[in-house]
């Protein structure tokens, strides 16, 4: 045993682990191949659905149409009294306010927490920690109260004002913790030239920033475009509805035989996500990764 | 902050008669006022949107409350019903505890299963990646939840694949024994973010120790047990625990799978969906807010347990 050891220390292992062989190649890609099917298989089903005939929609589990109509779309984007165009719009509004709100509200949280000193600077910080563990069903009926008070259900100021008073504690967080490692003889050279810590932060932390604050702002349109219970809760106005109150709203109507276009409705709904992940997907990835973000 | 130091500029010029006292106090708000000021949205929001609500929701956890009358004290009342004279809240816990302990192992597994089949000299790896976790990305929009509810139907695609195998499916959404496992499989089908997670806790592992190990004739299977597993249990707390609340939490495709109701026979009804029935369907605002808090405390006691147990299989390298 000792030679052996001492053998294959001199002379490196022909085959480096974590390598596998030809055959145990194959079956970890066909074993891989399987589950991507089996993982895409319901969404390839859902498009292919949307471009179906009607009949011809349950008729089988194949993902090839006989033929290609795009009829489902028309119908379904005026299935309701208020066309898609409405919900599309408005869940880009409140997804964009929210952007904007988490960002700015976030950042300039973080950037108190991380670089500045002030009293009580601790104590803050680790409150801020400890609203992340609390669930939104303990302050949901009294803000609902609240908003109802202040007139503001049935807008978007409910879903949007949050924002811009950082209320998504696990965005502060994440820029703290990224804010941290900016090397601070950066900001301390600028505070010699007379900058203040307004301008530090403006000029210096959120430039050198940029991916933090995109991850933030990609989950956050992502979230807040997939976000179904606060818009059920605030908005009861069709024209004031989000796509997923308006896809829902599909499913309960009158017309749910109308497969095709509720397919059609739900794969259009998908398309601004699939687009971010496209375009994203390194930094999203590299978001999880690092931070365990949820969902 | 130009504003801030314009300020403090004008207070300390502005001040001779009393120069002494106006420069500390314009000191004071240079080192502290920045910070504060800065801080200011977050503040406003933990008082008005934290804070004060959750007095507020605990204080109407004692009340009668239907959002047109005031609140009326009733003590405990809620408390009392919730315990010993609701059969929905019953069942709403079973449905909750089951979808806990059905979803997650098997989500956490196949989560493992596909990391560690992607960890190592896998071609294609980003694609891979990419295609398990676009679920994970899309599914909690109301569309995936919709598009379940057909495929689990008595005449959906589910059951026309098993046909297929000569198996005759139920009717798994309309059954009460079948429809929690629509809802489980939805949630296993997203493994793709804990799967990442674990991605990035096998690269933390040192390849020496694999090479070691394989020089004295460990299997690929003990090594995994010796090796793999213990030092990614870190990992593994982490997911599970995250999952886990996750899973307390799920609401949108219980609500959409069962039209709002939570049927068949309460078997898709997630606490949430009862708190949300109660609150703004039945505006019983006072006991819903109980609700809320009896889920606090279950979420806490489960937490609380998860770190007292960790310690006996969590290994952590210092």
């Amino acid at each position: 045993m000792t030679d052996a050891t001492m053998s294959s220390v001199t002379a490196p292992p022909p085959v480096p682990t974590g390598r596998r062989g030809p055959v145990g190649s194959f079956l970890v890609h066909a074993a891989l191949i399987a589950a991507s099917i089996a993982m895409i298989y319901p969404l390839l089903w859902m498009i292919s659905a949307s471009v179906r005939p009607e009949d011809e929609i349950f008729a089988s589990t194949s993902l090839w149409p006989s033929s290609v109509d795009f009829s489902s779309y028309v119908r379904g984007w005026f299935g309701l009294d208020v066309s898609f165009g409405r919900f599309f719009w408005n869940s880009l509004v409140i997804a964009v306010l929210t952007v904007v709100g988490n960002v700015v509200a976030c950042s300039l949280a973080a950037y108190a927490f991380a670089r500045l000193r002030f009293a009580g600077r601790n104590f803050w910080f680790a409150v801020m920690l400890g609203t992340m563990m609390i669930p939104y069903h303990v302050t949901l009926i009294p803000q609902y109260v609240l908003f109802l008070d202040l007139g503001w259900v049935n807008t978007f100021l409910p879903l949007v004002v949050p924002k811009f008073l950082a209320s998504d504690a696990f965005f502060i967080f994440l820029m703290v913790q990224f804010f941290r490692g900016i090397p601070r003889e950066l900001d301390e050279a600028a505070m010699m030239d007379g900058c203040g810590a307004w301008r530090i932060y403006w000029k210096i932390m959120l430039p050198l920033s940029l991916p933090v604050l995109a991850t933030a702002a990609i989950f956050s349109f992502i979230w807040t475009w997939d976000d179904f219970f606060g818009p059920l809760i605030y908005l009861n106005d069709m024209n004031s509805y989000t796509i997923q109150l308006g896809l829902r709203t599909f499913v309960d109507s009158s017309s749910t035989s109308d497969w095709g276009g509720l397919f059609a409705m739900s794969t259009l709904s998908l398309v601004p996500v699939f687009f971010f992940f496209l375009f994203f997907q390194r930094l999203l990835i590299e978001g999880i990764a690092t931070t365990g973000m949820k969902r | 902050m130009a504003a801030v130091q314009d300020t403090a500029v004008a207070v300390g010029t502005g001040a001779s008669s009393r120069p002494a006292a106006q420069g500390r106090l314009a000191r004071i708000w240079a080192s502290h006022g920045a910070g504060y000021m800065f801080l200011l949205p977050w503040l406003i929001g933990f008082f008005g949107l934290t804070l004060g609500p959750a007095i507020a929701s605990l204080y109407l956890s004692f009340t009668n409350f239907d959002l047109i009358r005031a609140p009326e004290w009733i003590g405990t009342a809620n408390y009392a019903r919730i315990a010993t004279a609701d059969p929905k809240f019953a069942a709403a816990v079973k449905v909750t505890f089951l979808y806990v302990v059905l979803s997650v192992p098997f989500k956490l597994a196949f989560a493992l299963l596909v990391a560690i089949l992607l960890d190592r000299g896998v071609r294609g790896l980003t694609v891979y990646r990419a295609i398990f976790y676009l679920p994970s990305l899309l599914g909690g929009s109301v569309a995936i939840a919709v598009l379940w509810r057909q495929l689990f139907a008595g005449d959906g695609l589910i059951n026309s694949l098993l046909a297929q195998f000569g198996i005759e499916g139920p009717s798994w959404i309309s059954h009460p024994d079948y429809s929690i496992w629509t809802l489980v499989v939805l949630s296993v089908w997203q493994f793709g973010s804990p799967m990442i997670i674990f991605l990035a806790g096998l690269r933390q592992i040192p390849t020496d120790m694999y090479e070691a190990a394989s020089l004295d004739g460990a299997s690929k299977f003990r090594q995994f047990y010796k090796i793999t597993l213990p030092l990614l249990t870190p990992v593994i707390f982490f997911n599970a625990v995250v999952q886990t609340i996750d899973a307390f939490k799920a609401f949108t495709p219980a609500f959409i799978i069962s039209g709002g109701t939570g049927g068949p026979i309460n078997s898709t009804l997630f606490y949430t969906l009862y708190l949300y029935q109660e609150a703004f369907g039945n505006f019983r605002m006072g006991y819903a807010s109980a609700l809320a808090w009896i889920l606090v405390l279950i979420i806490g006691l489960f937490t609380a347990f998860s770190f007292l147990t960790s310690r006996y299989w969590v290994h952590y390298d210092d």
